[in-house]
């Protein structure tokens, strides 16, 4: 999959020591010089000193997911190379600081045990030292390069150069050294690293200053020490992209809810779904195309049940609300979750699933909530759950999930996880060209159409539709109550049977709606449904990527195949999935968790049986290598019914 | 526009609370205070929690969002802060809002929103037949208890004082006209206002009775001795008209908080508008709030396109070559 203009990169490094800040100004770069990005983050549970990488797919086209092999591995750290140095490809290259070759596997306090087994193995196997140069000399011995950088000597030298001593203590320009050597190795041009820099430090000139001595100083110093005409990975400048963003998934989501005219947001902190609101925040006064301008309020709450309850309040004064949360804190908001289905509110809760039970893996990913959120709450009223795919359908489907929650007057899942929202990706600038759709909702009712007892308005009213009218609280002529009890047409306590029926029917028609009104490709995409390929891959939320990359290696080798994206997982769009599995020689479902919980859906619902499950849950993102190799395993008869992936580090 | 009457705040329908329950005391101190204050019916909700006390809004004639089981705070919150201009009124149990919904009580407090909260405080869990409630007494046994309560009594006024609150009173379901009056102060306090309600329950607290509240068990003297006293005509005053007043008047507010027995103060014990509310706070970064909250913006034009522009976040994530 690698070859010349299409590489996968790497940088390591102590969390707080400025990995996201480093990959972000290397991604601009790549970018700049006309290359698509598909980055990925992983980090622990902890604020500083545990191990985090960022690792950075550059491609001249656009790439959706991440590969299990690195070509070029960029550490200022023992720990990175300890870890990732096994991955390094044949001609791939690694960077790291010189001054700890010697640093002992044991002497890193924060490679834990089981990890730091695996390397000692890995060494003695290969009869190594049990140090960086022995992990060094087998990356050699496969046939990487390897690059050593003297940082704090190098760090003098710029200090003496810009006449300033204390920088030589100043270890935060290491990352910018580090990549820009990187750079170098690379081919790229150093002014577009300029501007990167230049572009995040703008605002803060002493910073900037040092940054770019330091990039300055790293680029050329490769240049004078390494001989880089045989480098394998070399990459040719291509076009600009025009217009294309640079953005993670949480910032998409976020954006979306701007357009879609959220404004009001509720959260609790939690890894990954607080990236969201603290995104909103800061963009909370919102530029209209009238030339006035709106806003949105976020309130940080003191729970997620508090969090959901007051979105659900605000939703009721007319605006369009939401809330973001991760599996931990959507647990909290079940309960809640029944009561906006019982009164028909519109609301919006957007959902960064991350690995679990409990606590989990706070920081790891995972795709396990779905029939979580599916059956979320006790007792039966209508909901619907939708899951996009990577970060552009994030910001589309925000938009998408307001307008289902206000045409059908119920809360709306939107499901995003933890690999979308703290990947970066090169997407097309987002279109504007949208429809906000608001369904029964009104602003004013007439003095004659409220029709209940004394004049009261039928929030509820039994009619045609299960949708009703809808006015937000303290509107003229419509005095209405809400109960979680269940109620009347006017929203009083009603114990009567026969009404209990009428307004069960009501609600939960508005799931056989749904599923006539929502588009097709909003229900289910089949990629490739032109193709004469038989096997299909069912699938939904973030493995797209992964799917799509592996899916298109296997066609160029002869094994063309379909994959069905199931977008809306609830309600389930049957007729639409059995369309596109009739004719189907093998089914073969790929998720992020253990259980296959979409193959469940797929079976209950179609009657179709799954034939081959892919599943991975151990917190890290399916690469489209893993992929790749079980598909290509699966297609060559292999026997096992379920395979596991096991792919990250 | 006509005048509102006390009769237009009444729906008709059927009230299903115990004979002689203290609710209906705190029901009708709230309409009259409606209706004096004459508030607009279509501008007022009433939001409540769970328990007898939750069906409140059912038998008053304006919007009404009965809630979930402690979660009265957060809902009513988040429509006030959607809307400032509805006149919103947060009711519950003391079940409700110092049980399973105390976490909410003490976030509220700390966000200082501008809406008057009753808690119809009667120490059982009425409606589930009878449990000891957050505010009844260690070693007390009300008569469905199978044995004398285990757990210790919170203290609500000390609760609210600590958590933020910015005005906190307290009122008996039995005086209606003082209620009435507090109920009438809260709404029109600029903040967080808590309204401790004592409210016998007839069923199933057989030793907070409306009897034991006159003192007509009270063996001193033979004759009735009230054990509520009225604070305001100790000549005390609870609002703080500067700060260099406040710690001295939450000391006196603890004592108050602390009696309970032979003397139960009503009364409001500390209001204090000068802290900002939490409207006043978003609209620190938020110039336009108060004029266009969240509820009064405009999302999309005649064709229904949206009209926020996002050139300006976008241009900033945008590829610069």
């Amino acid at each position: 999959m690698t070859g010349v203009n299409s590489i996968s990169w790497l940088i390591g490094g102590p969390q707080g020591s400025g990995v996201d800040s480093a990959a972000n100004i290397f991604a601009k770069t790549c970018a700049k010089e006309g290359f698509h990005i598909f980055g990925k983050r992983e980090f622990y549970s902890n604020i500083k000193g545990e191990h985090s990488y960022f690792t950075i797919r550059i491609s001249d086209k656009p790439v959706n997911s991440h590969l299990e092999e690195i070509n070029v591995l960029v550490s200022f750290d023992a720990e990175t190379v300890f870890r990732h140095a096994d991955k390094v490809s044949a001609g791939g290259m690694i960077i790291y600081d010189s001054s700890l070759a010697e640093t002992v596997l044991e002497e890193v306090p924060t490679i834990d045990f089981e990890a730091s087994n695996r390397i000692r193995k890995l060494l003695q196997d290969s009869g190594q030292s049990m140090n960086l140069n022995g992990m060094l000399e087998f990356a050699k011995s496969r046939g990487c390069m390897v690059y050593g950088l003297p940082y704090f000597e190098m760090l003098e030298t710029i200090a003496q150069k810009m006449n300033d001593p204390k920088l030589s203590k100043i270890s935060r320009v290491v990352n910018v050294m580090a990549i820009s050597a990187s750079i170098s190795l690379l081919g790229i041009k150093k002014n577009m690293l300029i501007n990167s820099i230049q572009e995040v430090f703008g605002s803060k000139p002493k910073l900037l200053a040092s940054n770019i001595e330091a990039a300055e100083y790293a680029y050329s110093y490769i240049g004078t020490k390494y001989d880089t005409k045989n480098i394998k990975y070399k990459m040719t400048p291509k076009d600009a992209l025009k217009d294309y963003l640079l953005l993670s998934g949480s910032q998409a989501a976020a954006i979306g809810k701007i357009v879609a005219g959220c404004r009001f947001q509720t959260y609790y902190p939690i890894t990954p779904a607080s990236d969201e609101s603290e995104f909103l925040e800061s963009n909370q006064i919102i530029d209209q195309v009238d030339g006035k301008s709106g806003s949105i309020v976020v309130v940080q709450t003191e729970d997620e049940i508090a969090a959901i309850t007051m979105a659900i309040g605000a939703s009721l004064t007319g605006v369009r609300t939401a809330t973001a949360t991760s599996g931990p804190g959507f647990s909290l908001m079940a309960e809640a979750l029944g009561w906006a289905g019982m009164n028909e509110v519109p609301l919006v809760v957007t959902m960064y699933q991350r690995a679990g039970p409990s606590t989990g893996l706070p920081t790891r990913h995972e795709q396990s909530d779905l029939l979580f959120a599916i059956n979320a709450g006790h007792g039966e009223f209508p909901k619907i759950v939708l899951a996009s795919g990577d970060i552009e359908e994030s910001f589309y489907d925000a938009i998408k999930a307001f307008n289902f929650a206000e045409i059908f007057q119920l809360p709306v899942i939107h499901l995003l996880d933890k690999a979308i929202s703290s990947s970066i990706q090169t997407c097309k600038r987002f279109s504007n060209d949208l429809k906000i759709e608001r369904g029964e909702f009104k602003n004013t009712i007439g003095r004659n159409q409220s029709e209940g007892a004394a004049g009261h308005f039928q929030r509820f009213k039994l009619d045609d539709s299960p949708i009703s009218t809808r006015v937000p609280i303290g509107t003229e002529n419509a005095i209405f109550w809400n109960t979680g009890d269940e109620h009347t047409e006017e929203g009083h306590i009603s114990e009567d049977p026969e009404n209990r029926n009428k307004m069960m029917d009501k609600r939960m028609k508005k799931l056989d709606l749904a599923l006539e009104k929502i588009n097709q490709d909003d229900m289910a995409i089949c990629h490739d449904f032109d193709s004469d390929g038989k096997n299909v891959v069912v699938s939904w939320g973030s493995t797209k990527g992964a799917i799509l990359e592996a899916l298109e290696k296997l066609s160029e080798e002869g094994n063309k195949m379909k994959f069905v994206q199931i977008r809306l997982l609830h309600p389930f769009p049957t007729e639409t999935v059995k369309k596109f599995l009739k004719d189907a020689k093998l089914v073969i479902d790929v998720e992020m968790n253990y259980t296959s919980q979409l193959g469940s859906l797929v079976q209950q619902n179609t009657g179709r049986e799954i034939d081959y499950k892919i599943v991975k849950y151990n917190g890290r993102p399916m690469s489209t290598t893993e992929l790749y190799i079980a598909l290509k395993a699966i297609l060559s008869g292999n026997n096992e019914r379920r395979i596991v992936l096991d792919g990250g580090t | 526009m006509a005048e509102l009457k006390l009769a237009d705040y009444k729906t008709t329908v059927h009230n299903d609370w115990c004979p002689g329950c203290g609710d209906f005391g705190i029901l009708n101190a709230i309409q009259m205070a409606l209706s004096e204050m004459q508030i607009p019916r279509h501008k007022a909700v009433i939001f409540s929690g769970i328990g007898c006390s939750g069906k409140t809004p059912h038998f008053i004639n304006v919007s009404g969002i009965h809630t979930l089981h402690g979660r009265v705070l957060p809902f009513a919150q988040g429509a006030k802060i959607a809307n400032p201009d509805l006149e919103i009124i947060a009711v519950g149990g003391d079940g409700d809002g110092l049980g399973i919904g105390a976490g909410h009580f003490v976030g509220a407090g700390r966000k200082n929103v501008d809406i008057p909260y009753l808690i119809f405080n009667n120490a059982v869990y009425g409606l589930t037949k009878g449990q000891a409630s957050p505010t009844l007494r260690l070693g007390e046994k009300t008569k469905s208890l199978v044995t004398p309560n285990t757990s210790n009594s919170v203290n609500p006024i000390a609760l609210a004082l600590v958590s933020g609150f910015t005005f906190i009173a307290r009122s008996y379901s039995y005086d209606v006209k003082h209620l009435k009056d507090t109920i009438k102060r809260a709404i029109t306090h600029k903040g967080l206002a808590f309204v401790d309600v004592l409210q016998p329950c007839p069923t199933y607290d057989d030793i907070h009775t409306r009897e034991w509240y006159q003192g007509i068990n009270k063996q001193e003297t033979g004759k009735s001795m009230p054990r509520i006293y009225k604070i305001e005509e100790t000549g005390y005053d609870g609002t703080i008209k500067d700060e260099s007043e406040i710690n001295e008047k939450m000391t006196k507010i603890l004592e108050f908080s602390s009696e309970w027995g032979d003397r139960i103060p009503i009364g409001i014990f500390y209001q204090n508008e000068l802290i900002p509310s939490y409207h006043e706070r978003i609209a620190e970064n938020n110039k336009e709030y108060f004029a266009k909250p969240p509820s009064h913006q405009e999302i999309s034009d005649n064709e229904n396109k949206p009209i926020a522009k996002i050139d300006k976040i976008l241009d900033k994530l945008q590829i610069k070559d």
